[in-house]
């Protein structure tokens, strides 16, 4: 109980002019913030001597298909201080489809933000080497997105000549 | 025939001389990109590295991955959570136990029900029993890729004996598919224990074979010493995990740090070595080993009986013979199989310490019988991560070592 609370009142106390909500599921505690606040909001839960959330887990994203803000960038961070585990959670809509990188804050997130961009075209500003990670370079599509096929889309691969 | 050839070449020479794009250097005075991989024997699969040198001095080093991609994220969205099970056989291949449990650690965790005793016991068992297997091919693949051919050999004899114990204890050697949501597919024959007994006396002595043939070989410390050195600081901003962030000094294990199944009641230490070098990660994964091998020893002697199986009709599969007698059973198979176990709706992410590092999952359900959103988070993906850290600034000889060192599966970082 007592790692939610300091985190509460750190982050009020610090960031006050960000606005999040806090949603607990299964003992794992989410905050939902605002994307334009994301990069601030992870370099102040870094470099805090008390959180010190050190070690970026996972960056991912879930496209939501029928709903308002299509995706939600999801995070997940840890402190090896603590030992607790912390998921951010920034909605980006269709039309406005880039969120910052925070390749800065943590190195890791270098190559889990290319892999969300080369399966959800998500665009990460700043990003050092926005690159598709898994799929080739000419590939036009974004394959987890809802509406790719799960055969996959003919001829969007080239395939060698007869 | 001759003088038109003469004639051609010196009109070629000529062209050549007379463009003022071209200028004649010494070769040597040049960077030159090289291409390593993805079919190269010492990449450990289809791993590309790119890079770029000076002379044989490595300037910089881009790895590519994605070369065997098979979207197993986008088929986990239009599966089961029952149907995915043997799929993460294919994740690591080297633990296909390991991502078993990984995985249906997390759909139990999204579900809301846990295992009974003794199934959480047999699951460390395997767990631990597969890190040992995969650190042998570790440790047999890393002193084949500096020379050391014997080694690999007398490794994967020893692990040979654990895919025996799997055979026995689900009938496959390597795609085991043994876990269920719930509990696991069969009891731990009492055949299987022993055997598992029989392997844990005498793997200390043969383990220890394989050290005297390493740990004094000068050519073996030669290529291994000082190589491809990542500090504890950089480890943890790399976002490295297992084996190669231990060997940076970094006492980070999800299996002590946040405790899954029954690892409260077992005693062991986090091995940890200083060094940050190849040679210390290698010393990791024999401790490593040692270590598995001191907890097998307590779980066998702390193992429940009991059901291996919990009871919650609408999530776990009955048993095959009371889906012959019974109706409820039969009921509940039928809607298991064709519609899926519905969690309710929310996230997990549900995290273990595998040989590699920390496999996660993070589910989303939306309340149907297939998960919303299934990210696998890889161990082996995030540590390549780090090759362009490591690498920087080395011999191209060393990119082997160094690769064999981090021991990358790319049926897991390619997802």
């Amino acid at each position: 109980m007592e790692i939610k609370e300091l985190l509460t009142s750190k982050l009020k106390e610090n960031l006050p002019g960000i606005q999040f909500t806090t949603v607990e599921y299964r003992g794992e505690i989410s905050l939902i913030l605002n994307k334009k606040d994301i990069v601030k909001f992870c370099r102040f839960l870094k470099e805090d001597s008390d959180l010190a959330f050190n070690f970026c887990e996972d960056v991912t994203a879930i496209d939501w298909a029928r709903r308002n803000q299509r995706y939600t960038v999801v995070y997940h961070i840890f402190s090896m201080k603590n030992k607790f585990r912390l998921r951010l959670k920034c909605d980006v809509e269709e039309d406005d489809c880039n969120i910052d990188s925070i390749s800065s804050v943590w190195k890791t997130a270098d190559w889990e933000e290319r892999e969300t961009y080369d399966m959800y075209g998500i665009h990460f500003n700043n990003h050092p080497d926005l690159r598709r990670m898994f799929m080739p370079e000419e590939f036009e599509f974004y394959p987890l997105r809802k509406d790719f096929p799960l055969m996959g889309i003919p001829g969007s691969l080239p395939l060698p000549k007869k | 025939m001759e003088t038109i050839k003469e004639h051609a070449h010196s009109k070629i020479l000529e062209a050549l001389l007379a463009d003022k794009n071209i200028t004649v250097e010494d070769a040597l005075e040049n960077e030159m990109i090289l291409n390593m991989g993805p079919q190269h024997p010492a990449t450990h699969g289809v791993l590309r590295l790119l890079l770029r040198l000076d002379g044989e001095t490595i300037v910089s080093c881009v790895p590519e991955l994605g070369y065997l991609h098979r979207g197993y994220e986008k088929m986990a969205e239009n599966m089961t959570y029952y149907e995915f099970i043997p799929h993460t056989d294919r994740l690591d291949y080297l633990a296909p136990l390991s991502n078993n449990v990984a995985w249906v650690l997390a759909v139990e965790k999204l579900t809301g029900i846990e295992a009974p005793p003794r199934a959480q016991y047999i699951r460390m068992l395997i767990c631990e029993l597969s890190r040992i297997a995969s650190h042998l091919v570790a440790i047999g693949a890393l002193a084949m890729d500096v020379g050391a051919l014997t080694v690999f050999l007398w490794t994967l004899r020893e692990r040979e004996k654990i895919l025996d114990i799997w055979d026995i204890l689900c009938g496959a050697r390597f795609t085991t598919s043994y876990t269920r949501i719930g509990g696991v597919a069969n009891d731990i024959q009492p055949e299987a224990i022993a055997k598992a007994e029989w392997f844990i006396n005498q793997f200390d002595d043969n383990l220890t074979e394989c050290e005297y043939l390493l740990n004094n070989n000068r050519i073996f410390i030669g290529r291994l010493e000082g190589v491809g050195v990542v500090s504890g600081e950089d480890a943890v901003q790399l976002g490295l995990t297992g084996p190669t962030l231990r060997g940076s000094g970094i006492a980070y294990d999800l299996r002590r740090d946040m405790p899954y199944l029954f690892y409260n009641d077992l005693d062991f230490n986090v091995i940890t070595h200083n060094e940050g070098d190849c040679l210390a990660r290698y010393f990791v994964r024999v401790d490593e080993c040692r270590e598995s091998a001191k907890m097998v020893k307590q779980i066998m002697s702390k193992m429940p009986k009991g059901n291996i199986l919990t009871n919650s009709p609408k999530k776990v599969l009955p048993d095959k013979v009371e889906i012959y007698s019974k109706m409820e059973e039969l009921i509940h198979d039928f809607m298991i199989v064709n519609f899926g176990i519905n969690p309710p709706e929310g996230e997990i992410y549900s995290a273990i310490e595998n040989p590699k590092g920390e496999l996660g999952f993070y589910l989303v359900s939306k309340g149907e019988g297939h998960p919303w959103k299934c990210k696998i988070r890889a161990p082996s993906m995030v540590n390549c991560q780090g090759l362009p850290h490591m690498i920087k600034g080395r011999m191209v000889s060393d990119v082997v070592a160094i690769v064999g060192s981090i021991d990358p599966v790319m049926g897991e970082a390619d997802k």
